[in-house]
């Protein structure tokens, strides 16, 4: 683990116990922001485990419950603990973890912990005041209640995804779970939102979060082509590279692609960046305010841009690009992102000794706070690593205990 | 009535583009009390639109998110009521002052001194040459917490490079993570989902700030490096580089553990995609359970019985030529109708649904999401509404988009106490103004 952490000061959320009974991505990406952040957050899973143990990738894309590096991510500072809810001996040793816990968060489907048991009535009974966040794809009431999603699927409905891609070409998606990422981090505003009433106003809730109010509401461009409809009756077309401006966009470059989206905002800098080039500087049809906006004339430009950008790698062009205060962005790969002195010098990656993965290179902090913020006290837990020192901790009686341990290793 | 969460606590608002309001938005929605300061004599591009008098066949050049304004007529006050912005300014409160001047810094630092959090995500550099600093903020009012969103972080090399959502996206690996797999990625829409995490993060940040606060009494600064914050939404490529070596390329709509099918499929339409009357169909499927029941919602065609179709490394093998067969399905049938059909029998399907349908959809008018807000200004539109439902803490709508300066009077009166003469002094100096500059195009 990174030396630094070892001196670490206090964490913001070191009095805080998050009961969490989520799977998948979203609702671990939000408790994770509440660990990373120093809540002793206790991940109750089922006896085969999160389903997110079985998503990849793997090391060595061996597919293994303590090997996926999306559970690894998404699991850092919590213990893990296995309850079979359907058990009187599971709802027993639940019931004395909510009596110690500020906050419950789950993304069961809606009406399942009604129907085991724990639902927000149980967790009232046990521990009044305790706030219960429950996470689902629709919200907990509608039509659609029970509806499944993807991230595909979910950005597709919800999402501005019709929006993305080739007018004569289907929509795209984002990348891999991004979808999913997004719905977790608003997931986790609402969380805390229900942790500070709970605390400061003494309110305690059920608070409904659907992860297709969190794209429908959510700022990637959805509210705006909804309002911009409203407004006008007008709607966004798909269409990808059809804004363009001199520059905007992304280019080709010696060695990959380079992003200059907006980049025409500030005609001077993108001189200043090109270096007052006489094609630029004497053609009025590159110059003159009002002749910029003629979209015919892009072409033309791209001509002349496109060669200058050729002719350099995207790093040349980004450090071009900065000099000169151009909006600008290289594509990078992985490769690239991982092998970048920037992000290195800045601490942003974090090294950790794993049981089942050995030496890990993760990604850091989502953000810096000067009076301690996030670190890496513990790895995702095995499944169940945590069972025996949990149920002893938070007073489970022996014959409980012993029937739940068991029960794991049947 | 219940007190909201953040009910008692004040921020001020020095944002520009997206990641910043949303961050603010979301405190405000909360019930924090959010001020916006911004100045009449400067132009912030990106913050209340692209221009501040854009001319309507500039407009109607762009896509409806920037130029979509009230019946295509930008008005009198383009600022209150860009598209791309307007729906940010909710639940805020908007007052004006020039920061170029001393005593419009003077007002900054009293209004600084009766608040609890101020957040920025300019361009590094914009608030220092006004003289903002975290050691001012911090003479100013000692227990203040400072929110910052520097692109790339407030050190190393990039430190002061200028970008956008979308470009700092390229930088972490999204664009060449997305998009067709036979274009290059200049087929890619721009999308700002780095503003998104951004926005969320920042909101947290802030109640964990606070969180600290109520504990130990200290303020502190926050720097929210927006690319590293980015980073989490593409955990599986970033993890498979580093467990495996493997440099992930773009898969296009197909799922990322190769579970098939997955993909969107032409359904029948409405019209043309010019007339973005195009309609698709989004479908998952995860299991070989979920394949036999949507083999079977398809009427058991013939060339689902195709062996290769019965595993999911068959299917994933063979995926280009199962998806054209699914689109001889789809092609001719309603979208809506599908999806019914498709869920009912447990498999992920949904609309690829163009925003105007959102507003008529069943499950969105149950939850009442869409809401109206009246804004003197424009009139009385249809709002998103807020991302989470707190049943006894409710998001409401109080206060309607911000018009520029709404809110002068409250903040230089009540917020900040001052005498109608000082007010005038104030306003004679060109600080307290409800329009911009004229000669700002």
């Amino acid at each position: 683990m990174n030396s630094s952490s070892t001196a670490a000061p206090v964490q913001p959320l070191s009095d805080v116990t998050v009961l969490d009974l989520t799977h998948h991505i979203v609702g671990p990406y939000a408790t994770k922001l509440f660990g990373d952040f120093g809540a002793d957050v206790i991940k109750v899973e089922k006896p085969d485990g999160d389903i997110a143990r079985s998503l990849g990738p793997f090391k060595d894309d061996e597919a293994h419950p303590e090997s996926s590096g999306l559970f690894f991510y998404l699991n850092t500072n919590k213990r893990s603990l296995v309850l079979d809810l359907k058990s009187e001996a599971g709802l027993s040793a639940l019931r004395q973890l909510a009596t110690g816990a500020d906050i419950v968060v789950e993304s069961f489907s809606p009406e399942t912990l009604d129907r085991l048991g724990c639902g927000w009535e149980f967790f009232q009974s046990v521990n009044p005041g305790l706030p219960l966040v429950s996470i689902s794809n629709f919200g907990q009431d509608g039509p659609y209640r029970h509806y499944r999603v993807s991230d595909l699927v979910l950005y597709a409905f919800a999402g501005e995804m019709y929006s993305m891609g080739e007018t004569d070409r289907e929509p795209t998606k984002m990348a891999g779970t991004a979808a999913l990422f997004e719905s977790g981090a608003s997931a986790a505003v609402a969380t805390f939102a229900a942790l500070w009433a709970s605390k400061r106003h003494g309110i305690a809730q059920h608070v409904d979060v659907s992860l297709a109010e969190t794209h429908l509401g959510g700022v990637d461009r959805r509210h705006a082509t909804a309002i911009g409809f409203e407004f006008s009756g007008r709607r966004t077309m798909r269409a990808s590279g059809a804004i363009r401006g001199m520059p905007s966009g992304i280019y080709p470059c010696a060695d990959g692609y380079v992003d200059f989206t907006n980049a025409q905002l500030h005609p001077d800098r993108v001189a200043d960046m090109l270096g007052h080039p006489d094609w630029l500087m004497n053609d009025s049809r590159f110059t003159d305010v009002l002749q910029r906006m003629n979209p015919n004339t892009v072409g033309d430009f791209d001509t002349h841009f496109l060669e200058w950008c050729l002719a350099q790698t995207k790093r040349e062009i980004w450090s071009e690009a900065r000099r000169a205060r151009v909006m600008c962005g290289p594509l990078f790969t992985m490769e690239d992102l991982f092998n970048d002195d920037h992000f290195r010098d800045r601490g942003f990656w974090e090294e950790a000794e794993h049981q089942a993965l050995g030496r890990v290179t993760l990604p850091g902090r989502p953000f810096l706070m000067s009076e301690g913020g996030w670190a890496l006290k513990r790895t995702a837990p095995l499944l169940g690593e945590h069972s025996t020192e949990l149920l002893a901790e938070f007073g489970v009686n022996q014959e409980t205990t012993r029937e739940i341990l068991e029960g794991r290793t049947r | 009535m219940n007190s909201k969460p953040l009910e008692g606590f004040r921020v001020v608002d020095l944002c520009v583009v997206w990641a910043g309001p949303f961050a603010t938005l979301q405190l405000a929605d909360l019930g924090a009390e959010v001020i916006k300061a911004e100045n009449p004599h400067v132009w912030q591009p990106m913050t209340r639109g692209g221009a501040a008098r854009p001319p309507a066949p500039l407009l109607a050049a762009q896509p409806a998110w920037a130029g979509g304004y009230p019946d295509s007529d930008p008005g009198d006050r383009p600022w209150d009521y860009s598209p791309t912005f307007v729906s940010l300014f909710r639940n805020k409160k908007s007052f004006t002052v020039d920061l170029r001047k001393p005593e419009g810094m003077d007002v900054l630092g009293r209004l600084v001194a009766v608040s609890d959090v101020v957040y920025e995500n300019n361009a590094t550099g914009t608030l220092e040459k006004l003289g903002i600093t975290y050691e001012w903020l911090r003479r100013t009012n000692p227990t203040i917490i400072y929110v910052r969103v520097p692109a790339y972080g407030s050190t190393g090399p990039y430190f002061d490079a200028r970008a956008l959502g979308v470009h700092l996206e390229g930088v972490m690996g999204h664009s060449l993570l997305r998009g067709y797999e036979d274009a290059d990625p200049s087929s890619n829409t721009s999308i700002f989902s780095g503003d998104y995490m951004a926005g969320c993060q920042g909101a947290f940040a802030v109640m964990a700030a606070l969180w600290h606060r109520e504990k130990t009494g200290e303020g502190q600064l926050i720097e929210i490096g927006q690319a590293e914050n980015a980073s989490a939404m593409f955990t599986q490529a970033i993890m498979d580089y580093s467990l495996n070596g493997r440099v992930q390329t773009t898969i296009g709509n197909r799922d990322l553990d190769g579970r098939h099918p997955s993909g969107v499929y032409p359904c029948l339409s409405a019209g043309t995609a010019e007339e973005c009357l195009d309609r698709w169909i989004a479908i998952s499927v995860e299991t070989d359970a979920q394949w036999e029941s949507l083999v079977a919602i398809m009427g058991s065609p013939d060339w689902a019985q195709d062996p290769r179709f019965g595993t999911n490394g068959g299917r994933l093998a063979a995926h280009k030529e199962l998806d054209q067969l699914i689109a001889s399905f789809t092609r001719d049938k309603d979208d809506y109708e599908l999806m019914h059909a498709f869920q009912a029998a447990g498999v992920a399907a949904a609309p690829v649904l163009e925003v105007s349908r959102s507003f008529d959809d069943p499950q969105f008018k149950a939850r009442g999401f869409y809401r109206p807000l009246t804004q003197p200004s424009s009139g009385t539109y249809q709002y998103s509404g807020p991302m989470w439902n707190l049943p006894e803490t409710p998001v409401e709508f109080t206060q309607a988009p911000a018009m520029f300066g709404e809110h002068n009077d409250y903040v230089y009166s009540e917020v900040l106490g001052m005498s109608s003469s000082e007010i005038a002094t104030l306003k004679a100096a060109g600080h307290i103004a409800t329009v911009f500059d004229e000669d700002i195009p």
